[in-house]
């Protein structure tokens, strides 16, 4: 059931790069969801039908001039939304990964947790199956080295389902990693003593393409991750104070 | 000893005339040359003056003055480098600013648009 949203206080912003074979799908799918919520589709520069098939779905377009990568794409919808005025932005994949019907739960927890981000999260009931044996030891990984940093344990840290705030899209619109941002965009919020909690969410099948994330690719994306988690962390930023609340 | 010299001669010579030429014909503007000719002349005054040379050397506790020489090089090249890094990443930075200031125009647009033409 889809809780009542105010007008101008929810956005669902979908990232997406060549998907025009699940696009439309899931555009549908959260329109079925949310109705009367907007859906913004962010356009990274996609060569095939993407834009046409979202916009016949009934999504807004933000379509970036050149190519820019995950977090360019997803910081452009984040800076749109914080201008447009939105409270909340709900970002779902646009490969068909994220049930649109774990919407409604995101965006609860999100108004009543008092989180600045709240993260879909596939482990939290056991529902992990569907990841790649690699994926897994990743993921495995990085929770060990985002313990300490976070002071929590981050049980999907890798998550692209993820809720935010008006005081994180502020955050991000400034300052948001480029690649692969889901991990490191936990350190940004940190630094800022903003909070985050996880709800269990279900995973579906990728519709359509494969992961960008090859096994090949795995090395550099982990070299990578963790240099940017580190350089997040020895970043010099003015840090907000200390809050005694933490969920 | 006079081979080496000579051909890091001949290499910062043909390093000044390549930026010059570059400069000249636009493709580099002349605030990022200045780098590389500066480099390039510090080779050059180098691999001619062998006093000099030798003084470096010594002061490096190197007892071969080409291999001095190298080192200098390398070092220069090293931080033109490392400069270069600096300015792309901020290129990088200012362009990807650009494209997402420029997208987020281009919806507004389409917004009043759409307005105007009443849907």
């Amino acid at each position: 059931m889809s809780p009542a949203v105010a007008e101008g206080q929810l956005l669902i912003l979908i990232p997406a790069f060549n998907e025009e074979g699940a696009i439309a799908g899931v555009v549908q799918a959260v329109r079925g969801v949310m109705p009367g919520v907007p859906i913004l589709v962010v356009d990274d520069c996609s060569r095939d039908g993407t834009v046409a098939l979202a916009r016949g779905a009934g999504a807004q377009i933000l379509a970036l001039p050149h190519h820019l990568g995950l977090g360019g794409c997803v910081q452009a919808g984040y800076k749109l939304a914080f201008e447009l005025g939105y409270d909340y932005v709900i970002r779902v994949d646009g490969d068909g990964q994220h049930d649109a019907h774990d919407i409604p739960r995101v965006f609860e927890t999100l108004r009543t947790s008092g989180c600045e981000m709240v993260i879909g999260s596939r482990y939290l009931d056991g529902n992990g199956g569907g990841t790649s044996p690699v994926r897994t030891a990743g993921i495995q990984f990085f929770r060990m080295v985002l313990r300490p940093i976070l002071g929590k344990t981050v049980r999907d840290p890798t998550s692209g389902f993820v809720g935010v705030n008006r005081s994180a899209l502020e955050v991000f619109g400034r300052s948001f990693p480029l690649e692969y941002p889901e991990i490191e965009a936990l350190v940004v919020l940190q630094r800022r003593r903003f909070r985050f909690v996880e709800v269990a969410c279900h995973m579906l099948p990728r519709r359509t393409g494969r992961s960008s994330i090859t096994p090949m690719k795995s090395i550099y994306y982990i070299v990578h991750v963790l240099l940017g988690v580190f350089v997040n962390v020895l970043k010099y930023e003015r840090r907000a104070p200390k809050q005694t609340r933490r969920v | 000893m006079d081979r080496l010299l000579n051909a890091m001669t001949g290499l910062s010579v043909l390093l000044i005339v390549m930026v010059l030429v570059s400069v000249r014909r636009a493709r580099i503007r002349v605030e990022y040359s200045v780098a590389w000719l500066a480099g390039a002349a510090a080779l050059l005054v180098f691999s001619r003056a062998r006093g000099l040379l030798r003084t470096v050397a010594d002061l490096l506790g190197v007892t071969y003055p080409p291999l001095a020489l190298v080192l200098l090089a390398g070092s220069v090249f090293l931080l033109i480098f490392y400069r270069f890094s600096l300015i792309i990443s901020q290129l990088k930075d200012d362009n990807i600013a650009l494209a997402q200031r420029v997208a987020i125009l281009e919806y507004h647009l389409q917004m009043l648009k759409d307005h105007a033409a009443g849907y």
